[in-house]
């Protein structure tokens, strides 16, 4: 009877069709890089260089960034902390945040739009230019000589760099609360190792950027492998990258978050 | 790029960010006090808990000796059962006494342990008989007004 | 069937999404020869080459490439039959973070266990024979087109293929470089006595090299024939196509109404 309202019915049920259809091709794809895995990890200097373009490379971001959000939350907790006359518990809140919290989901963020976006435009690129097919009739699987070794190095990368990240943070805490402030070192440091357990919070905070380097590296490695094969494709698949994996690691730590940190 | 290059990067990538877990590990976490070791545990009843917290501090004249591991509503007696996980290398006589402290005034709460004489000393699964509940600030306030306001009403 | 058909297509259909790309093509590829595929763009050439090399599975008839039907294979007969095929992509396709060396060793590393010195003297071979062993060293990036399409050539044959596919092989190249590239096809098809494909529709160029023409318009075989049978054809879109006619068979008008119809309803409708 009414043309629009059934018109945009339609359209929804597409639209929400389409996308669980494209979920299921990205999970068929996951399935694919695990068992074509094997010549990623056997031809160590495969995934070795891939280690380099997005870990190595993304360095100098992590540090830098990792240095300042610690200096920033050095200071901002600094004041709070001062209102209820315990700035010696600084160290705590800094490491606590970082450990937890931030080390994990920031350097995540930072890394989807520094490798991610760059290992996209790489595999869309490839796609556009036919390096892929012509890797296929040269009887080499692309998933195993490409895609995978860009996977498993962004999953080795990303705890790494949010180790790193959460480091540097500490280390910028540090230089604010104690050497700027004037913060006592001993208990900055004293406390911080009173409050911080290895297995609750630094562990998990290991986990939690162990699955961001998964999510990461697969929405990365499938919207390149699924790229419409020209520049527009590109570009666009480049963009989803960022949004659809920063969605993801949001989501990802509000669900390990409620599942790792509610017991205590 | 060549390849012992790359190579050379990537061990330094990885190096660091190894160091960086193992800072994580020892300098900002407790991995190296807190010793992972072997525990027995023990239990605990008190007529309120207050804030305490389950992996809370166990403390014997001031030292960590164990954590806090379960805590659970005994509907029967209406008491809080709280189990403690202690260091095997701990051992302690069977009249120990636990009590809920906090540190600082609005510090966390932790359980104390002041040792009794007792030559027997406690097993897994025993229950610690003399305990001492948590200090409910309130209630401490509550009692300081009722007794002033007594003392005044006596010398009238 | 006759051996001396390296490629083998009977009643090919090929439709993709409900739209039919190819209907009913038959093409023999004798060995040794070399064998054009021409028509303009979109007809369904590609498609052929991709049928070919298994990329695509046919909707009904067979492909069968040294007797084997190509869509039957499991993945590693395919891999093993594309062992044996070498493809020249549109562009060249190089591999763009590797080295004009590493390009063509490719190959040879992931499926043989060659030691480095004899890649390094293969692969310079390969280089030679396409007047590029000076260029081993540079990236694909700081060639010229007509020097990657060489480099892809050799890539192309370096494993030395019993079939080699061609896909637009003379796409924006220079004169100098369209011919070196039509001789190099020649020589290398005869050297190493392969078959070779050639998609195309440089009418000029190739048809200088090649042994034998299909003609391919709207997914369908039109006319077949020798060079000298394609230049004299009769059949008006050869002929068109051939000689670089503007109207024919092909129009120079996309479909449209009748231009006066279109005119006096805008007329009608402004007035």
């Amino acid at each position: 009877m009414d043309n629009g309202l059934s018109g945009a019915l339609r359209g929804l049920g597409r639209r929400v069709t389409s996308r669980i259809w494209r979920l299921g091709y990205a999970s068929r794809f996951f399935l694919a890089i695990m068992l074509n895995s094997a010549t990623a990890l056997r031809r160590v200097h495969l995934t070795m260089r891939e280690i380099y373009f997005t870990g190595v490379l993304s360095l100098i971001i992590i540090l830098v960034s990792g240095l300042f959000v610690g200096m920033v939350l050095g200071l901002q907790g600094y004041d709070t902390l001062q209102r209820y006359g315990s700035t010696e518990a600084l160290g705590v809140l800094v490491s606590l945040s970082l450990v937890r919290e931030l080390g994990p989901v920031v350097a995540a963020l930072l890394f989807a739009s520094r490798a991610g976006s760059a290992i996209t435009a790489e595999i869309g690129m490839m796609k556009a230019t036919e390096q892929l097919s012509a890797m296929e009739m040269m009887a080499v699987d692309p998933i195993a000589r490409v895609v995978a070794p860009r996977f498993w190095g962004g999953v080795i990368s990303m705890p790494l760099l949010a180790a790193l990240f959460s480091a540097m943070g500490i280390f910028g805490g540090y230089l604010v609360g104690v050497q700027l402030i004037g913060v006592d070192e001993g208990s900055f440091w004293s406390q911080m190792q009173a409050s911080v357990d290895f297995r609750e919070d630094i562990l998990n905070g290991v986990i939690k950027s162990f699955v961001f380097g998964i999510i990461v590296s697969w929405v990365a490695v499938f919207e390149g492998y699924d790229a419409e094969p020209t520049a527009e494709g590109v570009s666009g698949a480049t963009t989803r990258t960022v949004v659809t994996s920063s969605l993801a690691i949001l989501a990802a730590d509000f669900i390990l978050t409620a599942f790792m940190f509610t017991g205590t | 790029m060549s390849r012992t290059t790359l190579d050379l990067w990537v061990g330094f990538f990885v190096a660091v960010g190894l160091g960086a877990l193992l800072f994580l590990a020892l300098k900002v976490g407790n991995m190296a006090s807190s010793s992972s070791g072997d525990t027995y545990a023990i239990k605990a009843k008190f007529d309120n808990i207050g804030g305490l917290k389950v992996r809370g501090a166990v403390k014997s004249a001031g030292v960590v000796v164990g954590r806090v591991g379960e805590i659970r509503f005994d509907p029967e007696a209406y008491l809080a059962v709280v189990t403690i996980n202690v260091d095997t290398r701990y051992k302690f006589p069977r009249d120990t006494f636990a009590t809920i402290n906090t540190s600082g005034l609005l510090g966390e709460q932790y359980i104390g342990f002041e040792v009794g004489g007792d030559t027997e000393m406690l097993k897994a699964g025993d229950t610690i008989k003399k305990t001492q509940s948590a200090v409910v600030l309130e209630k401490l306030i509550g009692q300081f007004m009722f007794n002033k306001a007594a003392e005044d009403g006596g010398k009238k | 069937m006759s051996s001396d058909n390296l490629v083998e297509i009977r009643d090919l259909n090929f439709t993709y999404d409900s739209r039919p790309i190819l209907t009913g093509i038959n093409m023999m590829i004798p060995r040794g020869k070399v064998v054009a595929v021409m028509g303009s763009s979109g007809c369904g050439k590609t498609t052929t080459l991709r049928l070919i090399g298994g990329q695509l599975k046919p909707t009904s008839g067979e492909v069968r490439v040294g007797g084997q039907v190509v869509h039957q294979l499991d993945a590693d007969g395919l891999y093993g039959l594309r062992r044996r095929m070498g493809m020249l992509f549109q562009f060249g396709a190089l591999f763009t973070d590797m080295s004009v060396f590493d390009n063509i060793a490719f190959q040879m590393r992931e499926h043989t266990d060659l030691p480095e010195t004899v890649i390094r003297d293969l692969v310079l071979m390969k280089l030679n024979a396409v007047g590029l062993r000076g260029a081993h060293d540079l990236m694909p990036g700081e060639l010229s087109g007509g020097m990657a399409r060489r480099v892809a050539l050799a890539r192309a044959v370096a494993l030395d293929p019993m079939l080699i596919m061609y896909d637009e092989p003379f796409a924006g190249l220079d004169p100098i470089s369209l011919s070196i590239i039509g001789e190099l096809i020649r020589k290398l098809n005869d050297a190493l006595g392969a078959s070779s494909i050639v998609v195309t529709h440089d009418v000029q160029e190739s048809l200088k090299i090649v042994d034998y023409v299909y003609f391919v318009s709207a997914g369908k075989i039109v006319a077949e024939g020798t060079a000298d049978d394609i230049k004299n054809s009769k059949v008006p879109y050869v002929h068109q196509f051939v000689w670089g006619e503007e109207d024919g068979p092909v129009p120079f008008h996309y479909p449209s109404r009748p231009y006066g119809e279109e005119l006096m309803e805008r007329r009608a409708r402004h007035g």
